[in-house]
């Protein structure tokens, strides 16, 4: 496995994260939600972040995304140390992340959508025309043919295609960093292999790209590294192409697995 | 498990390279037919019913009343007639975009109004100080409620419901009880009961339409030319040949004279149309062409994607409530002009009813996110149409209030209805 993986990944950009967090640690009150985490995405590259139900993944993306104020940490971005203090300031980096409820004005159409809240205007009016011809060629760049017409409404399309204009919202925007949480979630099975296209599109047109998942297959289809969390902390970060399926299991429901992971102390003082 | 993940990986680009019809820009008519009607399917009904419903009562009240209810008389008539209610409407439609109500905007229509005619009559001041002061009481009014809504965040049910019962108080106090001010200033008198000359008219009615195809064929042009999503002209043609004609058609019938005695002439276009066509210009290019009516479009579609999209939904909400009281103030001052004089019921009783109704027979939902300024006036005519003709066919008050509470909720049953289909078929 190892040898076929090293093809399809991208080269890292000369091993300098885009977005590099370094010792996150957040409460809330007296919960130690994050100890200490460290994380990492780099250009081109698709990394999951995974753990069970309450290991801290939704509140860890919430703190890049700026809806959390960490309490101590390094956040650097591009290799200077950056303050997010809110959504506005982590879409100023670059920072887009997209929702497990995706956010979309179903009453819209799908370049209205994209363009919600940064509309294109000449002088007082919308130029509809330059958002439509943006929307398209972000569309077109990432081969999205599962649209029939970018003025459909939203309402209008299925499941996978929203999650589809939702990526493809996050990505107009000159980002460098894309955010998704679950996006495979609620999707059949066509439909989630779409999606896991879109994501790895999204890498190789040179996005640092996350992965909040728990679909471990989904997981080692399209993720070139993964980030464990296990109650809070971070079990380990590895290659996919260096671990099976049991082993990214094992860190998830155990903080270890063999030699990787947590020291069993660390472990075992949490259960 | 570990070989078949890389093979996984390019299979998935594969098929969505290949699986997917491309962008369709260009539609035929066919499509563009095909489109319309699906969107009608899955509930988008549009204009349709409030047009099927005038041209019904239109042949139903011709039928019942030949004589009289076609007559150049009465149809300058029924256009001062739906002056007040479509003007409420038009403000509330920005309000029911979001999916909120305003239950005061006929009150208010009455307090600014009671201002008004206190003002030039009490006080002496000339007619546009009066009407200005009016408007800004509007304005006061609605940023009140939109404060309370969207600051306080007490349901605009409740807000505006105790703000019914409030400014029907104040009115009670301006006009004093069982009181009545009458209006009688030329100029406010005038919007409702005078006629504009019919060279005037003419031409107001031959630019409206000229400039209604201008900016029509333009935009597609525009379309075509970038390659853009767009109608096909035939349509394009169509909804511009349709439109002027209805414009000139009712210019014609307008400028005839319907004096009822040879020896004097009345004709032309009342003052109050163009005053709506200005309104509704206005509102039209504001919902569908900046990013001010965009973020109301957002806000009532799903308020939270606004939010993190970055608009400012605390202020979106507070305008809709000022622009609702402000064309209540309008509306009060139309319906003043109407009636010569102000009651201190002025804006009560059914005022209100009737301007939600007119938004939603026009084809605005009650639900947020869906409507247009134009459903003001459409369904403005369709209940000043039901008013005359049960006026002219001599319907006693209990039937009247029976019939159009009875078409009120058939239109409100059809928005509902509407909006299930389209939940069944948005997925």
């Amino acid at each position: 496995m190892a040898d076929t993986n090293v093809e399809d990944t991208p080269p890292a950009d000369d091993g300098h994260p885009v977005l590099r967090i370094t010792g996150l640690n957040k409460s809330f009150g007296p919960v130690h939600v994050l100890h200490d985490v460290d994380f990492a995405l780099r250009r081109g590259e698709v990394m999951a972040l995974v753990g069970d139900n309450g290991a801290g993944k939704s509140t860890l993306i919430k703190c890049v995304a700026g809806i959390h104020p960490v309490d101590t940490g390094r956040i650097e971005f591009e290799g200077r140390e950056v303050r997010v203090t809110g959504p506005r300031d982590a879409a100023a980096l670059g920072i887009e992340v997209v929702y497990q409820d995706l956010a979309l004005a179903d009453n819209l159409d799908i370049v209205q959508n994209m363009f919600l809240g940064r509309e294109r205007r000449r002088g007082i009016v919308l130029d509809e025309h330059s958002m439509e011809e943006a929307a398209r060629e972000t569309l077109a760049r990432l081969s999205v043919r599962t649209v029939k017409s970018v003025r459909q409404q939203v309402a209008s399309l299925s499941g996978g295609q929203r999650q589809t204009v939702a990526i493809a919202k996050a990505a107009l925007w000159e980002s460098k960093v894309v955010i998704l949480d679950e996006p495979t979630a609620a999707l059949g099975v066509q439909q989630t292999r779409q999606v896991l296209d879109l994501v790895r599109r999204l890498a190789d047109t040179g996005h640092a790209v996350g992965l909040i998942s728990h679909n471990l297959n989904d997981v080692f289809e399209v993720a070139d590294r993964v980030t464990a969390l296990y109650l809070g902390r971070v079990a380990a970060e590895v290659r996919t192409a260096d671990v099976t399926t049991s082993q990214v299991v094992e860190l998830i429901t155990a903080g270890r697995s063999g030699d990787l992971g947590l020291a069993p102390h660390t472990a075992a003082e949490n259960i | 498990m570990s070989t078949n993940i890389p093979e996984g990986k390019e299979a998935a680009v594969k098929l969505a390279d290949s699986d997917f019809a491309a962008d369709r820009r260009e539609h035929d008519v066919r499509a563009a037919v095909g489109d319309y009607w699906s969107r009608v399917r899955s509930g988008d009904l549009g204009a349709v019913p409030a047009i099927l419903g005038l041209a019904g009562l239109v042949v139903l009240f011709t039928a019942l009343r030949p004589e009289t209810f076609l007559s150049t008389g009465n149809i300058a008539n029924l256009s001062t007639q739906a002056l007040p209610v479509t003007i409420l409407a038009m403000g509330l439609v920005f309000v029911l975009l979001l999916g909120e109500i305003d239950l005061s905007a006929g009150v208010a229509s009455g307090v600014c109004a009671a201002v008004m005619a206190k003002l030039m009559v009490d006080a002496g001041q000339p007619w546009y100080v009066a009407v200005i002061t009016a408007i800004g009481v509007g304005i006061v009014i609605g940023t009140a409620i939109g404060w309370l809504v969207s600051v306080v965040r007490i349901p605009s049910f409740v807000v505006t419901l105790a703000l019914f019962l409030g400014l029907q108080g104040i009115t009670l106090r301006l006009i004093g009880d069982g009181g009545t001010v009458p209006v009688r200033d030329d100029v406010i008198v005038a919007l409702a009961n005078k006629n504009m000359p019919v060279w005037l008219g003419w031409t107001l009615a031959v630019l409206c339409a000229a400039g209604y195809a201008a900016t029509q064929l333009w935009r597609w042009r525009r379309q075509r030319e970038r390659g853009l999503v767009g109608r096909p002209l035939v349509l394009v043609a169509g909804q511009v040949a349709v439109i002027a004609a209805a414009l000139l058609v009712a210019t014609y019938v307008l400028s005839l004279d319907r004096a009822p005695s040879p020896l004097i002439v009345i004709s032309g276009i009342p003052w109050g149309v163009p005053l709506v066509g200005v309104l509704l210009i206005i509102c039209t290019f504001v919902l569908g062409r900046t990013p001010y009516g965009r973020h109301v479009y957002a806000v009532g579609g799903n308020a939270e994607a606004a939010r993190r999209a970055g608009i400012n939904v605390t202020r979106i909400r507070m305008s809709v409530f000022m622009i609702a009281s402000t064309f209540a103030a309008l509306s009060g001052i139309a319906a003043a002009s109407r009636l010569n004089s102000i009651t201190p019921d002025a804006g009560g009783g059914t005022t209100l009813l009737l301007g939600v109704g007119a938004a939603v027979i026009g084809g605005t939902s009650l639900f947020g996110g869906k409507g247009k300024a134009r459903d003001a006036v459409l369904g403005g005519l369709v209940i000043a149409t039901i008013d005359n003709g049960l006026g002219l066919l001599g319907a006693k008050a209990y039937a009247n209030f029976l019939i159009t509470g009875g078409v009120l909720l058939f239109a409100a049953s059809i928005d509902a209805l509407a909006r299930r289909r389209r939940a069944a078929t948005g997925r």
